[in-house]
């Protein structure tokens, strides 16, 4: 469990302004336009500016695969470079990233000394011949070195897209192995790009459904551990796991954290009926927020925390619904045709992503949280439980392939429905919730 | 709300693994094992009418549902009346019925559509003499197909509550 060291390792980020030029607007991408032309960038290997080694070329090539990644940026290849760069602050040479037509230009240093390094950036629009918003400067221990690329990726792409930031995060999900009757399961936590993997438990029970609390420093799972479906909370730092909210004869699963961490709210089962509860996250102060005879869950706070999403078969097959936190009457916003379960509130408050179940094909879908604007983002076989980036603007999810062999992957797409793609995990993989941003 | 030390949960999983039917998982296939399962050789003598075997084969120890329900077809009440009769003979046992979901379905949504299975099948256990101490239920959701092809023909086995015997009167 080393890898997890750095999940807790203390990142001392000195930020620190080089160069106090005003951001011009010239150098942007308008994530929902209708047709996006992938960005050219360059990013030069970062200068080593002494005991840097392996870490600058490195910390370069995550911040590339990260704008990359996004679909929203194009890197143009070293190979087609006509200027180096050998020196931070030496002048930048325009004409020739013109030449190659890059648009942007990232310029960075990387400097190592026993258990620190120090990363920074600039950020050019190559068409002006303009820096673009400040230098920044990142400092940390060695092996946080990824830590420190992807959030000079992040300054990158916030400064570009006018997003937020997401790279800098950390992703929990269920890893898979065994044939499909007989799965095994463990939780795992990885980077949002699959790297740095550490695995939480073993594969003795069945775990389900990881969710990470607001400040990333807890999880709450799903877990068969006493031989029923229990929901338990576990320390990432050092892995002390407890059961939470045990009512004999009961069955508790889905829990969520409040925007506070305050809260759990989850479904607990009882003589065959589902409904929501919430508790403290200490245990105590359980309090049921809905009594119907069908099955209530999947409950989802919004980021203010005031109202709770969530899925309920109540007027026969499952669909959404909201109600305020504290319980009480909910509307109905789901209303297209088929099955909908699973709803996640954005962090940015705007959307709600979730499941949908038609004609035998599953989907990833987002919709206003009124229910309207329903765009479905993906179709296959099996699609389930979305998680959103921390700038809501891209969720991951499970995707199942079908028959005997069938096996779990994640993936991720833009809320656009652009850039679908797999994420790379060392095996079988589902059940992604993604971190906050880290700090 | 105590703490639990890990090892204990470990301890708590193996006990539970314990129960007596090779099948309640998939056929006996390699996983079966794999929770510290016992094999066959303690089931007796399937024309033993006493036996485990005789009660999994021919009394019948798992009753089927239709999509997304969790109603009792005339044939499951005809193999619950069975089993019923069966555990009123055989008072040293205690039962755990685990209700099961095909995948076409969210993890959530089939938890909890698996407990209401489970429950309709205790419900009527109950309305059948056995006494509630005796019975316990758990809901797989889709987590343990016994069939794993994606068609409704192995759907339709997934969907299922499954009566598992085990030594003890559940006191």
């Amino acid at each position: 469990m080393t890898a997890l060291k750095s999940l807790s390792a203390a990142l001392m980020i000195g930020v620190a302004g080089l160069v106090a030029a005003p951001a011009m607007a010239e150098l942007n991408i308008v994530i929902d336009s209708p047709v996006i032309e992938p960005m050219p960038f360059a990013i030069p290997t970062f200068v080593d500016e002494g005991g840097a080694g392996d870490y600058a070329s490195n910390i370069s090539r995550v911040v590339a695969a990260d704008l990359a990644g996004t679909g929203l940026f194009r890197e143009i290849p070293a190979e087609a470079h006509i200027s180096g760069v050998t020196a931070f602050d030496a002048p930048i040479a325009y004409n020739d990233w013109q030449a190659i037509n890059a648009q942007a230009l990232i310029v960075g240093a990387v400097q190592a000394s026993g258990d620190r390094i120090v990363v920074k950036f600039r950020l050019f629009d190559v068409f002006t011949g303009q820096p673009l918003g400040e230098g920044l400067q990142f400092a940390g221990t060695p092996d946080s070195w990824r830590r420190m690329a992807h959030k000079v990726a992040d300054a990158v792409y916030s400064r570009i897209t006018g997003e937020g930031p997401y790279f800098d995060s950390r992703v929990v999900y269920v890893a898979e192995s065994g044939p499909k009757n007989q799965r095994q399961k463990r939780l795992g936590v990885m980077d949002y790009d699959g790297a740095n993997v550490a695995y939480l438990t073993d594969s003795s029970s069945i775990v389900l459904a990881p969710r990470f609390s607001p400040s990333g420093d807890k999880i709450l799972f799903t877990s068969y551990a006493s031989g029923f479906p229990q929901i338990y909370l576990m320390d990432v730092g050092s892995l002390e796991t407890r059961s939470l909210g045990e009512v004999p004869g009961t069955m508790t699963f889905a829990p969520r954290f409040s925007p506070d961490g305050g809260t759990v709210v989850f479904s607990l089962e009882q003589g065959g009926n589902t409904d929501i509860y919430a508790m403290d996250v200490g245990g105590g102060g359980l309090r049921q927020l809905t009594n119907a005879p069908s099955i209530e869950t999947a409950p989802s706070f919004s980021p203010d925390g005031s109202q709770i999403v969530f899925e309920s078969d109540r007027s026969g097959g499952p669909q959404i619904y909201v109600m305020s936190a504290g319980g009480g009457e909910a509307v109905r916003v789901s209303g297209g045709k088929g099955r909908y379960g699973t709803p996640v509130w954005s962090p940015r408050g705007d959307m709600i992503a979730f499941t949908k179940q038609n004609e035998g094909r599953f989907h990833i879908g987002v919709m206003r949280t009124d229910g309207s604007e329903e765009r479905l983002l993906t179709a296959s076989f099996l699609d389930e439980g979305p998680t959103w980036a921390p700038n809501g603007r891209v969720v991951m999810f499970t995707r199942e392939s079908a028959g005997a062999g069938g096996q779990a992957q994640l993936f991720s797409v833009d809320i656009s429905g652009r850039n679908l793609k797999p994420v790379t995990t060392d095996g079988p993989a589902s059940d992604p919730a993604w971190s906050p941003l880290l700090p | 709300m105590t703490l639990m030390p890990k090892a204990l949960l470990l301890v708590a999983a193996l006990g539970l693994a314990a129960c007596n039917n090779p099948d309640r998982y998939g056929a006996g296939g390699p996983g079966a094992n794999a929770g510290g399962f016992v094999d066959t050789t303690g089931l007796g003598d399937p024309n033993d009418p006493r036996s485990i075997a005789y009660f999994n084969q021919s009394v019948g120890d798992r009753v089927l549902f239709a999509v997304d329900q969790s109603t009792l077809s005339p044939e499951a009440r005809v193999i619950l009346q069975g089993q019923a009769q069966w555990l009123a003979t055989n008072s040293d046992y205690a039962i755990i019925i685990e209700g099961h979901a095909d995948e076409q379905g969210t993890r959530e949504y089939n938890l909890a559509l698996g407990a209401r299975r489970a429950a309709a099948v205790q419900q009527f256990l109950g309305s059948q003499g056995v006494a509630a101490g005796r019975m316990k239920t758990i809901s797989y959701g889709k987590e343990r197909p016994l069939e794993v092809c994606s068609e409704e023909a192995c759907y339709s086995r997934n969907r299922r509550a499954v009566t598992v015997l085990s030594m003890g009167s559940g006191a």
